[in-house]
């Protein structure tokens, strides 16, 4: 790996220390979903539809109800009537009568695995047995998966109440095309008649799941006063919570949400599935119930990211100057409208300057689980299509593919997709950085082929809530509501410790529940080191201001004549000049002397930058079976500044391994009944460790002007190129360009012997 | 609701009474099928009778010249067998590539074999190696050949009450070699599309004298291909042999389409594989010679 410079001008910022919740978590000490356990707690068991598409005639819990054992049974109808509402948290936005009616169904399933009613009894096991006997009587209906086929005129209606949004004038009839977003500029048909060279063509994937390793899970209270507890993990206890109350009909403040600590989310746990139908069991049963899914449960009924058709027509000039783009895509929105397609467009073409553009997306509702936000939601998909469309104008021009990246980049000043200018990016130094590379210009073995692609995703900041404490020893405990998924407890800490001058091991951090903390935004949009970042950073300034004001008044000096250095007040003027104080000594004193030592930041941070990456990938393909193995893969993005660089190397790693999978293996298997054919990790491949090589990475430090130490996020970014890199690698190798992901044995050895 | 039982008995006598006395019982090696496919729903029954206590179950024997493999003897111990990895590498290798090195310390071959997976992986190579069973039940042991267990997915000839006390692989001598390969998705921790085992005796002209090759997930079953050895037998490895080996594997598979891989992707892979497993037992064959 490549140690950082070394990172002028700080203490702590862009050192490595261990992180504080290490130790717990090696042990199994640390408390997951399912660790949790109430006094008195009931255990639950959801039963799921069979079917893809059905209407639910009755439901007959009675012999459920029956079982000893048994202290709660519930359907849809124990939700309360709700008005539609679309409610924002973090990387999507739902209906909140979607988000119910998919916790559990109401009038109709659509999808199998769907929730249809659930139990709470003394025991798993009953509480399985008395799921299985629930009589549902279901009117089988006609299913639609594909997206094309979904948008066909005959097509099977998912919803009788969808219009497209984004046409006007507005439809008058219901369709399975959730949305539709265009953007775009200039002549872009015009453009095209008029270049040198023209690559088109047509990609496609089904969904891939973000595959976390802990299963969804939570447990919930809720008493005859109103009053309720959840504990759960998630990706922000603040969204289950505003989630939970807007779908039961309840003031947010009378539920409190916990965090526990979560094992992986990737966008897949900013929603709620369970926690509503907890809510619901305990209010019957008078007790605490536990609900979680099991793997077969989180494949078939938890969001994944869309599966895509995307159709793309780019054109170069003979220098190789990009003239105009066409991408045209649909993704799934599966059981309900998503909004991916929005980023999709604006991410499709934004990191080159291209005169003429012409974007366009559509959502598509079909029978499946309802998509939910994965690391950098739907800019992977269309990335894949126009980094390989990319690179086939490379190769038709003769050109390397970085310097044809190169030409075209966009720098600080040049018009995003959306036309606001970019601020300070570092698109430009990551492809020089890639170029400088060893890797780029290693010799390759036989049947090996090199490919790159390029991308970026816009990144995000928006509310959070920190707050900085001292003990009465001066060691110092900062508060914020972003559930760690990636580390964030060690870059809060390291970002306080600098402000402070204190070492890091001074500094503890907690995730304190909804009732404890001012409101946070979703661990999502790669902002938590940014915002709640910023939010740690303004709340230990405001605590070093006191810590001044607090030394001066002990020294009866002016606030101006003391300085705060190495963590010490140092008194610069007056009779006590010289002096100085440990913060130690100043906050046993200041308790007494003005009172504890505290401030809270509540901020909605601003100023956020997109995060460029560059990927380089080496193929093996064995054309005997279709077999591709990667055998070396580099990493490199601009990540404004690490804070804590093992953590920022392990996103790199992790989002380009993520992508990876997606580009060899995962994929979602249904069969003609509408049923998935894969729902666990021995069907499903993701990599595992024997897959991929060392994943080498290059961190280029392009500093965020707008944040206090520089930061940009960086944890969605690098699953972003890895989808073209090892598609492009793959045609390098073979000389045959693959359309269709993923790229299976099976596919390559199909498309090298097209004859059978 | 009902609870399996567990037993965990010390002897054959009491292992067979246990299993022949309760029709839905199950014998325990390994438990890296039985205990998933229980978790699962898919099956439950109502005792498990758990082998790893019987003496002489586990570990691995000398008999003669050739071996005795106790039927609980995990993957990992045949490997760690210096004699046995050198006389079968093919055999070792194969059960040295199921599930992951935490599921080969628990995993046996016998539990391989008894599961009727066609995928199962140590099962083309022991066919090949001509490898034979010791059963005991209640009317006594007999000995037969490992294919004779598997009948159909998940069903094997054993009667109510028999489970297997041992795997038996013959004498090794000199240009023998065997050998096995896989074709899977990913590196590791997957399962069969197509499994290849190969067994020959090559002489010291470098002309093959015998040949068995056995492929595992093209058929409900393992398929020893009889026309493939005999394409190998008399020829000294030429184009025209592999050749010949390649139609033979062709035409003895039956695979269905499914996810885990098509009709002509099996087929095609079985031909590719049989063809690189027999390479690399005739270079076993030729170090041997
Ligand atoms: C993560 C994972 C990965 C895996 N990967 C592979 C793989 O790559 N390749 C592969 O082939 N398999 C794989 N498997 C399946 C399994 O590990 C193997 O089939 C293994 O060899 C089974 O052996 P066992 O001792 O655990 O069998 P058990 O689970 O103990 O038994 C399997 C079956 O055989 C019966 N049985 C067991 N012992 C006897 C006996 N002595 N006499 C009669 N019946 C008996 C049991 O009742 C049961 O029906 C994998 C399993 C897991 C969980």
């Amino acid at each position: 790996m490549n140690a950082p410079q070394k990172q002028d001008g700080f203490q702590v910022v862009g050192t490595r220390p261990v992180r504080p919740d290490g130790v717990d978590k090696v042990t199994g000490k640390a408390l997951y979903g399912t660790d949790f356990k109430a006094p008195g707690m009931l255990q639950g068991a959801v039963l799921r539809s069979p079917h893809p598409h059905a209407r639910i005639r009755a439901i007959d819990t009675r012999k459920a109800e029956a079982l000893p054992g048994v202290k709660a049974v519930v359907t849809g109808r124990d939700f309360p009537s709700l008005q539609s509402l679309i409610m924002a948290v973090g990387e999507s936005a739902s209906d909140i009568v979607h988000v119910a009616r998919n916790c559990l169904a109401l009038d109709k399933v659509l999808y199998e695995g769907h929730a249809v009613a659930a139990v709470a009894a003394t025991s798993p096991e009953i509480a399985r047995e008395a799921a299985a006997l629930i009589e549902v009587d279901y009117e089988v209906l006609p299913h639609v998966l594909g997206l094309e086929e979904a948008l066909a005129d005959d097509a099977p209606l998912l919803h009788d109440d969808v219009f497209t949004k984004g046409v006007s004038p507005r439809p008058d009839k219901p369709s399975n095309a959730s949305m539709r977003v265009e953007m775009g500029k200039g002549d872009v048909d015009a453009a095209l008649a008029g270049a040198a060279v023209v690559v088109s063509g047509r990609y496609t994937m089904e969904p891939v799941h973000q595959g976390y390793i802990e299963p969804h899970a939570c447990v919930a209270s809720w008493n005859a006063d109103g009053q309720a507890q959840i504990w759960c993990s998630s990706q922000g206890h603040f969204a289950i919570r505003s989630l939970t109350a807007s779908t039961l009909g309840i003031p947010q403040a009378d539920i409190r949400v916990t965090p526990l600590e979560i094992g992986g989310g990737f966008g897949g746990k900013t929603t709620v599935y369970l926690e509503p139908v907890a809510m619901l069991l305990s209010r019957k049963a008078g007790r605490p119930v536990r609900l979680a899914m099991s793997r077969e449960d989180v494949f078939r009924a938890s969001g994944p990211a869309p599966g895509a058709v995307i159709d793309v027509r780019i054109g170069a000039d003979a220098d190789g100057m990009l003239v105009a783009a066409e991408v045209d895509f649909k993704y799934h929105s599966g059981a309900y409208p998503a909004i991916t397609a929005h980023s999709g467009v604006s991410s499709a073409v934004g990191h080159y300057r291209i005169a003429n553009t012409r974007l366009i997306g559509w959502e598509v509702l079909c029978n499946r689980p309802a998509t939910k936000a994965y690391r950098a939601p739907g800019a992977p998909q269309v990335n894949f299509a126009v980094e390989s469309a990319i690179d086939e104008i490379a190769g038709k021009l003769g050109m390397d593919p970085l310097e044809l990246r190169l030409k075209n980049a966009v720098a600080p000043g040049d018009p995003q997709t959306s036309g606001v200018p970019f601020g300070m990016i570092g698109w430009i130094e990551c492809l020089e950085a890639a170029r400088a590379h060893p890797h780029w210009s290693a010799p390759l073995g036989p049947n090996q082929g090199r490919g790159v692609a390029g991308g970026y995703w816009g990144n995000y900041g928006g509310p959070s809530t920190a707050s900085v404490s001292l003990g009465e020893d001066g060691s110092v405990l900062v508060t914020t509501g972003s559930p760690d998924i990636g580390g964030s407890r060690a870059a809060m800490a390291i970002m306080a410790a600098e402000v402070l001058e204190v070492p890091y091991e001074k500094v503890r951090c907690t995730i304190a529940d909804t009732a404890s903390i001012g409101f946070s935004m979703v661990t999502g949009g790669s902002r938590v080191t940014f915002a709640t970042g910023k939010a740690v950073v303004d709340a230990a300034n405001m605590v070093k201001d006191t810590l001044r004001e607090r030394a001066a008044r002990m020294w009866g000096v002016a606030a101006a004549d003391v300085e705060w250095r190495d963590g010490a007040a140092h008194c610069t003027g007056g009779d006590k000049a010289g002096e100085s104080m440990a913060i130690g000594t100043i906050a046993a004193r200041a308790i007494f002397a003005g009172g504890p030592v505290s401030a809270e930041a509540a901020i909605n941070a601003a100023g956020w930058l997109p995060g460029f990456g560059v990927h380089i990938c080496d193929t093996e393909v064995d054309a005997e079976t279709g077999q591709v193995r990667v055998v070396r893969y580099t990493a490199i993005q601009d990540v404004g500044r690490a804070i804590h660089p093992d953590y920022v190397e392990g996103q790199m790693q992790g989002g380009a391994v993520q992508g990876i999978g997606w580009a060899l293996n995962e994929t979602y298997i249904y069969n003609a009944q509408g049923k998935l054919d894969n729902p666990g990790f021995l069907d499903y491949r993701m990599p595992v460790a024997s897959d991929v090589p060392m994943i080498d990475t290059v961190m280029v430090e392009v500093p965020n002007p707008d944040h206090p130490f520089g930061v940009k996020g960086v944890g969605e970014v690098p699953i972003v190129p890895p989808l073209a890199a090892v598609a492009n690698a793959v045609a390098r190798a073979t000389g045959v360009r693959m359309h269709d992901l993923p790229l299976s044995p099976d596919r390559v050895y199909a498309a090298l012997h097209p004859e059978g | 609701m009902t609870a399996t039982a567990y037993h965990a008995p010390e002897t054959i006598e009491q292992a067979v009474a246990l299993l022949a006395g309760n029709p839905s019982a199950r014998p325990l090696s390994g438990g890296t099928d039985l205990i998933v496919q229980m978790r699962s729903g898919r099956i439950a029954p109502a005792a498990v009778i758990d082998l790893k206590r019987i003496a002489g179950l586990s570990g691995v024997r000398r008999v003669g010249d050739g071996f005795a493999i106790g039927a609980a003897t995990p993957c990992t111990a045949l490997k760690d067998h210096a004699e046995l990895a050198a006389a079968w590498p093919g055999v070792v290798e194969a059960a040295n590539l199921i599930g992951s090195v935490q599921v080969r310390n628990r995993a046996t071959m016998a539990g391989n074999l008894c599961n009727a997976s066609p995928a199962a992986d140590s099962v083309p190579a022991l066919v090949a190696a001509n490898a034979t069973c010791l059963i005991a039940g209640p009317d006594g042991q007999r000995e037969v050949p490992v294919a004779a267990i598997p009948q159909a997915p998940g069903r094997t000839s054993l009667a109510p009450g028999e489970f297997l006390v041992e795997i038996r692989l013959p004498a090794r001598g000199v240009g023998d070699g065997d050998a096995y390969l896989r074709s899977i998705p990913r590196t590791e921790m997957d399962i069969a599309v197509v499994g290849a085992g190969a067994n020959l005796t090559v002489d010291a002209e470098g002309r093959c004298t015998a040949a068995r090759i056995a492929l595992g997930a093209v058929a409900p079953t393992v398929v020893l291909v009889a026309d493939a050895g005999a394409a190998l037998v008399g020829s000294r490895f030429d184009d025209a042999a592999f050749a010949a080996l390649a139609e033979a594997v062709k035409a003895a598979c039956h695979p269905i389409d499914d996810k885990r891989g098509t009709i002509a992707y099996r087929k095609a892979m079985a031909a590719v594989l049989a063809r690189r497993v027999v390479l690399t037992a005739l270079k076993r064959a030729g170090a041997a010679a």
